[in-house]
């Protein structure tokens, strides 16, 4: 019986999962074949030796062919009759693997086995008008044909079910090269819906169902193909995507998809799929198949008929690659107050390996329930099933985020009622008010920094530039609080960050550069070297809270450069080298240096950041105790009422979070404003205005980033509005909110103008002048001091503030003689100076 | 508990009588009765090995994890070894299947979800002997657990004897409630045998249990049972951290624990089963019954507190008693004052912050702002004689749970305060943050030495913080952060102003000078009788538990006694400071047993206020570096 050529040694050794072995042919073909009362040893394919003609059918084809022996098929031309009712069955077991020598055709590329849906083939089938089906009473037989063939326990008609897969594929998707056809479930389901019923109640028989149709309809249009296996069908998106807590006993061995979060990974398991028996006494060999996780070992040599003597062959069986993957529910979707709950996976094949730990997938798979193994030895068990999901399809969520937006991660599942509720609040005259109100309801007041950071949180329309070497245009807004400590500043970005799907809360005090970054570390267990993200690429489309920003050190604001105008992040470190995405809104917020604001002072004083940083942020706040008799009264009320209200007050005052979170991605996710033509023009006359009113002072107030800025803002606007058009109303507010920002943190103390070089260059346009100016009445004092090389330092103070009406600061006067130094008239070197000329 | 086995045995043949909720109900029923609770046997007080298996029993515990739910066969076939015949049976309320499990069709299957619980941390000694005597048939044998040395000879027959003593004791006690009893059935001879069994195994798991198992109890040194708590219905009810009194039966079968030795021994290739958890979670998922028994739910009741001197009812439910304890609530505080201000070196002041500190509570959350929360920084504590503790036992005396934290380098370097999730053995490992609410955290600064503190001492010190300003504990959960609301009342003892944020500070002003200090201390090691300590419980468990309220009227004047202040002197008087001013008004009014703020409260609140402020600024000015 055994073939004689199918002995070479090492090729199916290790975890080989290449299932085109040879000559299959024994006494434990599956059941089906049985079933039909044939003669089960031989198949309906005599074995035979290697016909040269294999080689000369298919000479590319890789290392196989030289080592089958298994008989050939007709021809490669021959599709398997529509109506053989064995063919479903046949498919990824050993007997259909007997026909793989031409690499080519359905018959002749090697089926690969599907583990993931465990043992197939036993299914048997039932005809219905002989056989009426007992236990589920399955009804269904729609064909007209006569054909009443359903696989046993189920509804299932092969033939219909593959039929209308066929034309499904055919309405659907085009078939390229790609021995994996991945499915849309919700395509099945528009195309034909008791299709996608069976589909998700009976993935086990549909699935292979589903392979065998789009194989041949595959090889029906390419029939010279090759491929490495024959194409399987891996369904996604089943039906709703299923929280894993939803989770329940009626689920069991239907088709699910669930998201989550790859916690662990194990190791890669050899999984015995065929066992290789030899007799001990004539070295008869046989196979067995793993059913259900045990083999059945023969206990008489069918040969020799001698008892207990077969013994297995581990590199001869046939194993495949299987994978536990754990999956933990995403934060995102949990109750308050719970732990997350976490799911077995099983990952087969090609699958092995498809995800990391960390990763967030969408996984479609079948639910399985196993029972407890029963000890041999105990009558009693325990009453409890294990649970596993045999994985069929992964998809990452976050896969693409490194390197652009995924529209799909961040489209969270709105139903219509949720969808309805939302336009009906944008249809409002007054959202923006409502939803401001909305925000951080317990702090008081500071409406502008509100609406401000609610436009911070809908963010700008993203413009793509990368074709005129601009690059990608950030559409964040970058907002930065100031203002005396208990100001509830922190609160506010606690609140925020609280708000916020992909938030990031970090203080100034405590987190380095590399925390906020990435870093690169050692992998305790794999001891490679991978990446560690900081909070900044984190909040990769998020908001990023940075608390007590002044504390930050100078090195950690550094890499806020980068990330603030350009929204990416740059690393170089132990060897890799990278470019991640960061396109987050930074909510800074920082103290005063003196602890208390000093309004005498510029910004720029009074929190010693760089103004390059500064520039940096569309919108700067000062947050200061307006110290007002009627701001006093209501703040009051409004703290009493916070400590005797009952929560259903408070809910009836104010939208709820959950609302607001909706709304804003929403927004985020389906709304693009542009600008409209009178937009363009209000922001033109705005920029343009905003330029006039230095120029007549003889400096700059505006800068084309305060532009880009008035256009994120007019952007937002427009998004809380669920407009697709950016218009003059939206202009409007981003001016007003950008002209109170300015006002309150670009005003020159000494003028009470608003300057905005204050913020550009760190100094005000009237400090400028008037250093000059000293530098000027210095250089006319040494001058009339006549022929004397060097001074004393102390004594040229003492005069220049004799001569000068106005108070000379110490720190003016050396910046005075700093300015002469630049001009080479003078040195200073300790406590004197000397002329150079 | 008799009648549980009577019911189990007649609903068995019989699974689809709809007799699981007609049993639940029963045993509400039951519980509601006035003592019902105490003849039931208590997992918290009664050594394991006591307690019969398949009982029903009773554990004070808290949810410290909550595992994966599981599949379990509700009904399933089996064959009857004696008849052979194929019968029905319920696997509910169960962790072993009898007999043979047949073919699968017959099966149902249903669904539970475990929690793992602990005793409720930190809870005092006096909380566990009260407890404890409420219970019956434990009054008549003083204190169970200490009591047992008994000797290995004479084990098996005194054994026997107290068995059956205490089984007397809990046939006799259903009778009383009104539930018949019959003779013992086999199934308890059984049970009996069973004990008798694990006698031997007891001892040795009591005294190191620690040594192969961990317990994951949150705090070091705590003892007691941990329990594998089975919940059949409503699970999404249950919080983390949530404190529970459990009313379930007891399984304890060695063949749980067999099962998994065996799993560990074999590890067959085929089993699909068996590569899906590693020997971690094997260990932590299916602990020998013997050391965490199974806990499958009848009812469970969520505990407000666990303070036993309380009646079990609601407040509201229990109006005479209400209004009992408020009219006496006056009298009780000014007797707590004068105890406590010795204790506080003489400071009235003090001590009248103290107790509002200690009736502080978050009643509500408004957005991520906790309102109630009062932490007390008691600032100028003597570092001689061991000061801390003593003023420590003090508090562990008043409060039902409590926790002392030495803030030594050591401590904030090594000791794991935030719960992190640990996904090899899948479980959440424990940290000393995790508390039940009302948990009183008394952190003891002046055991900070100089010296640096680690990554991990930078990180506790943050989750401290965060514990004091937000009332949240971030768990690790490695990829992400889970926030956890929490309720825990801390209090600061330190030399200086704390380094960590506070609600108020309070500098003790001493009456005593440092030379007599040493004398003084040990001379006030007062203790007090057992009455009125019971007392001063009582007042401080009630008094957190009152609702408050601010009339209108009071609220005008309020607004208006701020706007006049702001007026003066703009600088005296923030925003924060008038919501620490609310929440002192709002204590002072409780502590005097008032639900609603009158003015004289908001006056004295004042009052006191300023009293410490100026008390701040005048010691500020002494030292001159304090900030």
């Amino acid at each position: 019986m055994s073939s004689p050529t199918s002995t070479p040694g090492g090729r199916k050794r290790g975890r080989n999962t290449n299932p085109s072995t040879p000559s299959s042919e024994g006494p434990t073909s599956p059941p089906s074949q049985r079933r039909r009362g044939q003669d089960s040893s031989t198949g309906d394919l005599m074995p035979m030796p290697t016909s040269p003609a294999t080689d000369m059918l298919s000479p590319a084809a890789p290392q196989d062919n030289s080592l089958l022996s298994s008989p050939r098929p007709s021809g490669t031309n021959l599709l398997p009759n529509e109506v053989d009712m064995s063919s479903p069955l046949m498919y990824g077991t050993p007997s259909s693997r007997v026909e793989g020598t031409p690499r080519s055709g359905v018959r002749g590329t090697p089926a690969r086995q599907r583990p993931d849906l465990g043992s197939v083939r036993k299914a048997p089938q039932v005809d219905l008008q002989s056989e009426p089906p007992s236990a589920d009473g399955a009804v269904t037989s729609e064909s007209n044909t006569g054909q009443r063939l359903v696989i046993w326990g189920t509804d299932v008609n092969v033939g219909t079910c593959k039929e209308k897969f066929q034309r499904k594929v055919m309405v659907f998707i085009s078939v390229v090269g790609d021995p994996v056809l991945n499915v849309n479930c919700l395509h099945v389901q528009s195309f034909d819906a008791e299709l996608y019923r069976q589909l998700i109640c009976y993935p086990q028989e549909v699935i292979p169902t589903f392979d065998m149709a789009v194989n041949e309809l595959f090889f029906e249009r390419f029939p010279d193909s090759i491929l490495e296996f024959q194409i399987q069908v891996r369904p996604y998106n089943a039906l709703k995507t299923r929280n894993m807590r939803n989770l329940n006993p009626e689920d069991i061995d239907q088709l699910i998809t669930i998201s989550g979060m790859v916690i662990r990974t194990s190791q890669l398991i050899p999984e015995m799929q065929e066992a290789f028996f030899q007799c001990q006494v004539c070295a008869f060999s046989t196979r067995v198949e793993v059913d259900r996780g045990r083999i059945a070992e023969p206990s008489v040599c069918r040969n020799c008929n001698t008892t207990h003597s077969l013994a297995i062959v581990h590199n001869r069986s046939v194993f495949s690659d299987k994978q536990m993957v754990k999956i933990q529910e995403s934060p995102e979707d949990m109750p308050a107050g719970q732990t997350p709950h976490t799911t077995i996976v099983y990952a087969h094949n090609d699958l092995v390996d498809k995800v990391q730990p960390g990763d967030r997938i969408n996984i479609t798979g079948v639910y399985r329930a196993v029972p407890m193994r029963a000890n041999p030895r105990q009558s009693n068990v325990k009453s409890v099933y294990k649970t596993h999901i045999d994985a069929i399809h992964f998809h990452k969520t976050d896969e693409k985020r490194l390197h652009g937006l995924d529209e799909d991660a961040e489209q969270k599942l709105f139903t219509e009622d949720r969808v309805q509720t939302l336009k009906e609040l944008a249809a409002k005259p007054d959202v923006y008010e409502r939803l401001s109100s909305a925000l951080a309801p317990s702090i008081y007041e500071h409406e502008d920094i509100k609406k401000g950071i609610l436009l911070q949180l809908f963010g700008g329309a993203r413009k793509d530039f990368s074709q005129t070497g601009r690059g990608n245009f950030r559409a964040d807004v970058n907002i930065l609080l100031c203002g005396d400590p208990g100001t509830s500043k922190s609160q506010l970005l606690q609140y925020v960050y609280n708000l916020v799907p992909r938030g990031q809360y970090t203080s100034g005090k405590g987190s380095s550069a590399v925390g906020l970054t990435a870093y690169v570390m050692r992998d305790p267990e794999t001891r490679q070297l991978v990446l560690q993200t900081g909070a900044l690429v984190l909040s990769d489309n998020g908001i990023c809270c940075i608390d007590e920003f002044d504390k930050m050190s100078d090195s950690t604001r550094s890499v806020l450069h980068e990330v603030m105008e350009q929204q990416t992040l740059s690393i170089a470190k132990a060897g890799i080298i990278c470019q991640l995405n960061a396109r987050t809104s930074v909510l800074a917020a920082a103290n005063p240096i003196e602890s208390q604001w000093n309004p005498k002072k510029t910004t720029i004083e009074n929190i010693q950041l760089p103004h390059t940083l500064l520039s940096r942020f569309d919108l700067i706040f000062l947050m200061l105790d307006p110290q007002d008799e009627a701001y006093d009264r209501r703040l009051a009320h409004h703290l009493v009422s916070l400590y005797y209200q009952s929560e259903e007050q408070i809910e009836e005052e104010f939208l709820d979070m959950a609302v607001l979170r909706d709304y804003i991605a929403y927004a985020r996710t389906y709304i693009n404003p542009r600008l409209s033509e009178e937009a363009s023009q209000a922001l033109i006359e705005a920029y343009v205005d905003m330029r006039k009113i230095g120029s007549g002072r003889g400096m700059v107030s505006a800068y084309p980033r305060q532009l880009e800025s008035l256009i994120r803002l007019a952007e937002a606007h427009a998004k809380v509005r669920f407009s697709e058009k950016v218009e003059t109303i939206d202009v409007e507010e981003a001016k007003r909110l950008h002209r109170e920002a300015l006002k309150q943190s670009a005003t020159d103390p000494r003028t009470g103008f608003v300057d905005i070089s204050i913020l550009t260059t760190g100094m005000s346009a009237t400090a400028r002048k008037r250093k000059e100016e000293v530098a000027q009445a210095l250089k006319k004092l040494i001058q009339a001091k006549g022929k004397t090389p060097a001074m004393k330092y102390q004594q040229l103070l003492e005069d220049l503030r004799g001569q000068s009406e106005n108070a000379i600061t110490k720190e003016l006067f050396d910046e005075a003689l700093r300015a002469l130094a630049d001009e080479d008239y003078l040195t200073v070197t300790g406590k004197t100076v000397r002329l150079l000329a | 508990n008799n009648c549980w086995h009577d019911f189990i045995t007649a609903s068995q043949n019989n699974p689809n009588s709809g007799w699981e909720a007609k049993a639940v109900e029963f045993f509400k029923d039951h519980l509601k009765e006035k003592d019902a609770h105490t003849w039931v046997p208590s997992l918290n007080d009664v050594p394991l090995h006591y307690l019969k298996p398949n009982s029903l029993v009773k554990f004070r515990c808290l949810i410290q994890d909550m595992f994966d739910p599981e599949f379990y066969m509700g009904v399933y076939e089996a064959v009857d070894p004696s008849t052979k015949a194929k019968v029905l049976r319920c696997g509910k309320y169960k962790d072993v299947t009898e007999c043979g499990v047949r073919s699968l069709p017959n099966t149902v299957t249903a669904e539970r979800q475990t929690f793992y619980c602990v005793p409720i941390p930190g809870e005092n000694p006096w909380v566990k002997e009260i407890s404890s005597s409420c219970l019956g048939f434990v009054q008549a044998r003083v204190v169970p657990s200490t009591s047992y040395a008994p000797t290995r000879q004479k084990r098996s027959y005194e054994e026997d004897d107290d068995m059956d003593d205490m089984d007397t004791q809990m046939q006799r006690e259903p009778h009383t409630a009104g539930v018949q009893a019959g003779p013992q059935s086999p199934t308890e001879q059984h049970g009996n045998g069973d004990c008798k069994r694990r006698e031997t195994e007891a001892p040795s798991s009591q005294t190191a249990p620690a040594s192969h198992l961990d317990l994951n109890f949150p705090l070091p040194g705590e003892k007691g049972p941990s329990c594998l708590v089975k919940v059949y219905e409503d699970w999404d009810g249950f919080k983390l951290n949530d404190t529970l009194e459990v009313f379930g039966i007891l399984s304890v079968s060695p063949a749980l624990s067999a099962l998994a030795d065996k799993k560990d021994a074999s590890s067959s290739l085929l089993d699909p089963t068996e590569c899906m958890e590693t020997a971690e979670e094997q260990r932590v998922h299916s602990p020998p019954a013997s050391l965490v028994p199974r806990l499958h739910v009848l009812y469970a009741k969520p505990l407000p507190h666990n303070n036993p001197l309380l009646p079990s009812a609601t407040l509201e439910d229990n109006s005479a008693f209400l209004s009992s304890t408020l009219s006496e609530m006056a009298s009780v505080r000014a007797e707590l004052l004068t105890f406590l201000t010795p204790i506080l070196l003489g400071d009235a002041l003090a001590a009248e912050y103290l107790i509002l500190h200690l009736i502080s509570n978050v009643y509500s959350r408004r957005d991520v702002l906790p309102l109630g929360k009062f932490t007390l920084n008691l600032s100028g504590c003597p570092t001689v004689a061991s000061y801390t503790e003593r003023f420590y036992q003090i508090i562990q005396q008043l409060v039902p749970s409590s926790y002392y934290l030495g803030m030594s380098l050591q401590n904030m370097n090594q000791m794991r305060f935030v719960p992190k999730k640990d996904y090899s053995a899948n479980r959440l490992v424990s940290g000393a943050l995790q508390l039940a609410r009302n948990t009183s955290l008394f952190l003891d600064e002046t055991q900070l030495e100089q010296g640096q503190l680690d990554t991990a001492g930078v990180r506790n010190v943050t989750a401290l913080g965060n514990l004091i300003t937000w009332q949240k504990v971030d768990y690790d959960f490695n990829y992400h952060q889970m926030e956890f609301p929490c309720n825990i009342n801390v209090l600061i003892a330190s030399e200086g102003r704390s380094l960590l944020p506070s609600d108020c500070q309070i500098h003790l002003q001493s009456q005593i000078t440092p030379p007599h200090m040493e004398e003084y201390l040990s001379s006030i090691h007062v203790h007090p009788q057992a009455s009125q300590l019971n007392k001063f419980r009582m007042y401080l468990s009630v008094a957190r538990l009152l609702n408050y309220s601010i009339s209108d009227e009071v609220t005008k004047s309020v607004e208006d006694d701020f706007v006049d202040m702001r007026k003066d002197d703009p600088q005296s008087i923030s925003a924060e400071d008038l919501h620490r001013m609310l929440v002192v008004a709002r204590l002072l009014s409780l502590s005097l047993g008032q639900t609603s703020l009158s003015r004289d409260s908001w006056l004295r609140a004042k009052h006191i206020e300023l009293l410490r402020r100026s008390r701040m600024e005048q010691h500020t000015c002494v030292n001159g570096n304090e900030p």
